[in-house]
């Protein structure tokens, strides 16, 4: 069964649909792509899952609950994280308490402020940030603000994570550091969906890939299947 | 074994507040007459002050609801001041506060920036012309005379309470993972969502404290103001001061409002005296050159003295 499965899902500003009627799922521990031209509802989608938008029509069902309607810190807490397209850190506050607020309002259970600790340090190290607990998220480097968005997701304890564009300006090294990354979080067994333009990040870290053009899907298959498509092609390069 | 370790930088600022605190306790012993109505006068700012600055210090939403919630706690005495014992009534009118807080929270605080500040500042409007169109409509007066006889010691050590209840509160909630939560809010309300914080709630319950704090103190204030009337239980300089004085102190610190409220509220008192001419012009200096040349407040300017004094330190050794 799917962790993670919508059927239908539609959303209309004003009278653009930016997503309509798009039917998708999520295996449990597998990582699948959301490809697509700028303007092609992928972030719509991303933000219909998150709960920051609800699906009108349609239905989303996370871990098989009907998950459509709820408020994004409850989808949060059930296990569905996510990190955003233009980085949102709490750019004020020292990179040691972005991760620890995952872990006291974002986790399932209580942990006492000692363990929090902790653990919000493993996070750091686990995601390649071990030396900057203490400076200001506003410091940070972009690659290195990706990161830090990378862990308090993780410290959310989630079984799905939502990652939107996560290699858009960072260098080539950056790049392969951040597909690294995903590939330790799949090692979590932890679900991937994630939107990208960088081909060769999606093509070797996912294994499904779903293509929307105009909010509608129009592609979905391996990475293979996709890069031989004509349809992709065709929406990619013109005729 | 248990060993006790106290960091002195943890520490030291309670431990002022407290010694404070204590001071202003016995305060009255030492200094009685005007001093004790000055300074339950510069009290009754700072908690204004503090309460504010509890829910708009850290999450950016600049509320100019006081006057509501204070003016809400002086028709509490002036209504109910009679039957009720002086700390019921107090209590009674910080609850009402907070009610009201509450439904104005779960009505307005999805909205931001400007559209927040200036509905706040409109419900001291609609409270105001409500009860006077109550006053008017069912109980047939404009104003009240408050007949409740409360000497000043009285109402001093009522307002000190409130502000020892007022530290405590944001003390603890500050520590506590909700105040790390609310300065989130204020960094970016999206990502705080998305992290598993209820903002909606966490900000409707903060934002009703805060309002618990202002009530209780407009409760206490209506005895020394002896006859009230719409316009002045709600008073829109009520809420514009607060702002004003938290901007003044400093809003990132706790320490900040308290500062900011006393020693503006003490200017206030000593050029309403010496100068009641030229009081309106010299407060407006003040705070202008306070905003041009003091961007973090009074304590940012602290602060940089903190500093330059470190440095001068290990500069002679």
């Amino acid at each position: 069964m799917p962790i993670l499965e919508g059927q239908g899902v539609t959303r209309h500003f004003g009278g653009l649909a930016a997503v309509a009627g798009v039917d998708f799922h999520v295996g449990e521990g597998e990582a699948v792509g959301l490809i697509g031209p700028n303007g092609a509802g992928k972030t719509t989608l991303f933000n219909l899952v998150s709960g920051a938008l609800v699906p009108r029509p349609g239905t989303i069902r996370f871990k098989g609950e009907n998950v459509t309607g709820f408020r994004p810190h409850k989808i949060c807490r059930m296990g569905i994280a996510r990190t955003f397209q233009s980085v949102k850190v709490f750019a004020d506050m020292p990179a040691l308490e972005n991760v620890l607020l995952g872990l006291l309002f974002g986790a399932p259970g209580r942990v006492s402020p000692a363990d929090a600790a902790r653990e919000a340090a493993e996070l750091l190290d686990f995601v390649g940030l071990p030396a900057v607990g203490a400076s200001a998220a506003k410091d940070l480097t972009l690659a290195n603000q990706k990161r830090l968005e990378i862990a308090r997701a993780l410290a959310t304890k989630p079984q799905l994570l939502l990652l939107d564009e996560l290699m858009a300006g960072l260098n080539p090294t950056e790049v392969g550091q951040a597909m690294e990354l995903v590939t330790r979080i799949r090692a979590r067994g932890i679900a991937i969906f994630m939107i990208e333009h960088v081909m060769k990040a999606i093509m070797s870290v996912c294994d499904r890939i779903i293509v929307l053009d105009h909010g509608k899907k129009i592609a979905e298959g391996t990475p293979r299947e996709i890069a031989t498509s004509k349809a992709v092609v065709e929406v990619y390069l013109g005729e | 074994m248990m060993a006790v370790r106290i960091d002195p930088r943890k520490v030291w600022l309670p431990g002022l507040s407290l010694v404070i605190l204590l001071l202003l306790a016995v305060l009255p012993y030492l200094r009685p007459g005007y001093t004790i109505v000055l300074v339950y006068t510069i009290l009754m700012y700072v908690v204004l002050t503090m309460s504010w600055a509890l829910f708009s210090g850290p999450t950016g939403y600049i509320s100019l609801a006081p006057a509501a919630f204070f003016g809400v706690g002086i028709y509490t005495s002036a209504m109910l001041g009679k039957a009720l014992p002086l700390p019921v009534l107090v209590c009674v009118g910080g609850l009402i506060s907070a009610c009201l807080a509450l439904l104005v929270g779960a009505l307005t605080l999805r909205l931001k920036g400007i559209y927040f500040a200036f509905f706040t500042f409109g419900l001291v409007e609609l409270m105001k012309n409500f009860v006077l169109w109550y006053e008017v409509k069912f109980s047939g007066v404009r104003g009240r005379f408050l007949v409740i006889r409360i000497d000043n010691i009285t109402i001093y050590y009522i307002l000190l309470a409130i502000l020892a209840a007022l530290l405590l509160t944001t003390y603890v909630i500050r520590r506590s993972k909700y105040g790390l939560a609310l300065q989130s809010i204020g960094q970016d309300e999206e990502a705080a969502a998305h992290t598993g914080i209820n903002v909606t709630l966490l900000k409707v319950v903060i934002f009703a404290v805060s309002a618990i704090f202002i009530g209780a103190a407009g409760a206490i204030w209506a005895i020394r103001l002896t006859y009230i009337d719409p316009y002045i239980a709600f008073d829109a300089l009520n809420s514009f001061m607060p702002v004003l004085m938290a901007i003044f102190g400093g809003i990132g610190q706790i320490y900040g409002p308290i500062l900011g409220a006393a020693v503006f509220s003490y200017l206030r008192e000593i050029l309403i005296t010496r100068f009641p001419y030229h009081y309106m012009l010299l407060i407006g200096t003040i705070l202008l050159v306070a905003i041009l040349f003091l961007p973090d407040g009074l304590v940012g300017l602290v602060q940089k003295w903190h500093q330059r004094a470190l440095r001068g330190q290990h500069a002679n050794t």
